[in-house]
């Protein structure tokens, strides 16, 4: 089995969100990249099925050279191949397509990505390159198992969720739950050192134009300052929630 | 050059995020001079739409499950067959789900976590939010065919009188080998997604056993519960329930925090609901500074009197 892991090159979660030439950049100084965190959900379920049924993982990302270190973590993590797409990110259907292009070469049996990045929250990559390739997708993945060439996944929806069976190839939105946080790998030396002599191919975009432009940037209003209510004094928390913010 | 929307249903019945999204569409459909035409499908009462501007309903039925490729090929159909250049959709599970496949089927340029009408529809500008909401983006569509993904509670539900006609819509039925095998819905309980209020715990709860504070105070308010991550990788509550920035996104209008720190990633995922309430019982906690009120106190006594509180204050105001 051949798996591609998507893999988005993020802000650390802690990150300061801050913008630069008249708020039409984010500021990245000083800011660390990571793996984004359902994408290492995904790429460490990878792992497993590397591990039990011997599948070769590559992984991808549509980036600049700045996201090499990000693509050598994942493969210090186990991952065979990466594969750097050189150019900027501009919208999801560019990224959708550049992968798509890639995929033409290699074919994959699976194909995971993030169910949302934590910097864009598009959660739109995943479900164009199944659309652009007529493969099956299914979002929010929380379980997936393969017997040959059919799939059973889980599929988080509002409020529950469905087990759906489906042949591959196979596109998944990966979440928590499709492993567990304790799960996930923290490279050890040796995954490092072997990650330095892995293939770390660079290919030139294909896609021109764009279908959505980021304008500009603006940070949330500062908020007010906080109500204190006193411990004992519970009705007036309740008069306030009930007369003031009007919420129950 | 009608605006389209899809409306959600579930057993036949509109999903309040489908009147939502109708408000929202009528506000394009104003802006832009045209007429608001919904897709339904399986849902028995479309007439409600009309209360909420939509002009037309096409109404369509489909056999089984929800299925995202077929349902996906209605909505594409639908929005050729009436030349739709604006399409509108909401950001459940589900419709997150179809929505991909819209796009790329329609070649429309497609943005998702809306926060409100376009800011102009010439060129197509609409704010998002980014950045797991720390911050908003501008962005402008330039495709013929636009979608829009309308965050949740980011527009509120208004009322627009018409009367909207209703057609039978059937599309080309769509082929899908992926089926459904099993479903597991919680019915009784309210779920974050769909919740006005939610409760909220973390860490300071001190363990699972402690949860039923969390649960009276919810099934009080009927709110949903919810718990910060480190709760849920302790397994003292389902994953489903973890919100933040590696979780699940909570829009409500109100939100308490109880022994939540207010981690930065914690926020990140609640900063979009409306009106914040936070009881810790340590003054630093960082939460504070994100909240609308708040209460120094110990969770223990403090949600207990709350509890019994707002019981007196329901049965004074039933
Ligand atoms: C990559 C990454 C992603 C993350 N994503 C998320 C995420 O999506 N969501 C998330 O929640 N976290 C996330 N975190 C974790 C986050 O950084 C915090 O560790 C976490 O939110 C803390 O959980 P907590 O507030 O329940 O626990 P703690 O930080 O331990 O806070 C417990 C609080 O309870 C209070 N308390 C104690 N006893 C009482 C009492 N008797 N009465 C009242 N209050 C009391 C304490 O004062 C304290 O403020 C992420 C972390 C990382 C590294
Ligand atoms: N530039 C990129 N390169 C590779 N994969 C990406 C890129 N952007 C997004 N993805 C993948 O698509 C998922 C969803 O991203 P998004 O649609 O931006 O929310 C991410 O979790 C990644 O797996």
């Amino acid at each position: 089995m051949k798996i591609l892991v998507c893999i988005s090159h993020v802000p650390d979660t802690t990150s300061k969100i801050n913008f630069v030439e008249n708020d039409t950049q984010f500021d990245t100084q000083g800011v660390q990249f990571i793996i984004n965190p359902n994408d290492e959900f995904g790429l460490t379920r990878a792992m497993w099925f590397k591990e039990k049924s011997g599948a070769s993982v590559d992984v991808i990302n549509v980036g600049g050279p700045e996201t090499e270190a990000t693509l050598r973590k994942a493969l210090a993590i186990g991952a065979d191949n990466a594969i750097r797409v050189n150019t900027a990110a501009r919208d999801a259907q560019q990224v959708a397509k550049e992968i798509v292009t890639v995929m033409q070469q290699n074919s994959y049996d699976l194909v995971i990505a993030g169910r949302e990045s934590i910097d864009y929250n598009g959660g739109m990559v995943p479900g164009m390159i199944a659309a652009l390739k007529g493969m099956n997708y299914l979002n929010n993945c929380i379980g997936l198992e393969i017997e040959g060439s059919q799939a059973t996944a889980i599929r988080e929806m509002d409020g529950g969720k469905e087990t759906v069976t489906t042949p591959l190839p196979l596109v998944i939105g990966a979440q928590k739950g499709l492993v567990e946080e304790s799960d996930l790998r923290i490279p050890n030396m040796r995954g490092i050192m072997m990650a330095r002599k892995k293939p770390l191919t660079v290919v030139e975009p294909t896609q021109e134009g764009q279908q959505v432009q980021t304008i500009s940037f603006e940070k949330p209003a500062p908020k007010g300052a906080v109500k204190l209510v006193d411990p004992e004094n519970i009705d007036e928390l309740i008069s306030l929630l009930h007369n003031e913010a009007k919420v129950i | 050059m009608s605006v389209l929307i899809y409306a959600e249903s579930e057993n036949g019945q509109l999903k309040k995020i489908a009147l939502e999204l109708a408000s929202f569409g009528k506000a394009i459909a104003d802006q832009l001079n045209t007429n608001l035409v919904a897709v339904t499908i399986n849902c028995e009462n479309n007439d409600l739409l009309g209360n909420y501007g939509v002009n037309e309903v096409l109404a369509a039925s489909q056999q089984g499950d929800f299925n995202a490729q077929q349902y996906a090929a209605t909505l594409s159909e639908a929005a050729k067959s009436i030349g739709a250049h604006t399409i509108a959709v909401s950001s459940s599970a589900d419709s997150r789900f179809l929505a991909p496949l819209v796009a790329v089927t329609l070649d429309a340029g497609y943005v998702t976590n809306v926060v409100g009408a376009p800011i102009s529809s010439n060129p197509f500008q609409v704010k998002r939010s980014v950045f797991t909401n720390k911050a908003f983006s501008v962005c402008e569509i330039a495709t013929e065919v636009k979608m829009v993904g309308l965050s949740k509670n980011a527009f509120g539900v208004h009322e627009n009188q018409t009367t909207a006609t209703i057609t039978n819509f059937s599309p080309a039925s769509a082929a899908s080998d992926m089926k459904v095998t099993a479903l597991d819905k919680a019915t009784d309980t309210v779920t974050i997604a769909d919740a006005e209020i939610v409760v909220s715990g973390g860490r300071g709860l001190k363990g699972p056993e402690n949860w039923h504070l969390i649960e009276d105070l919810a099934d009080t308010l009927g709110a949903a519960t919810a718990c910060s991550k480190p709760v849920s990788d302790m397994g003292w509550r389902p994953h489903s329930e973890h919100v933040g920035q590696t979780g699940k996104p909570v829009a409500s209008n109100l939100y308490i925090a109880i022994g939540v720190s207010g981690a930065i990633q914690h926020l990140a995922g609640i900063n979009s609901s409306k009106v914040k309430v936070v009881i810790n019982n340590d003054p630093e906690a960082p939460f504070f500074k994100a909240a609308d009120y708040g209460v120094v106190g110990d969770a223990f006594e403090v949600v207990p009197k709350m509890i019994e509180k707002l019981k007196s204050f329901q049965a004074e105001n039933a």
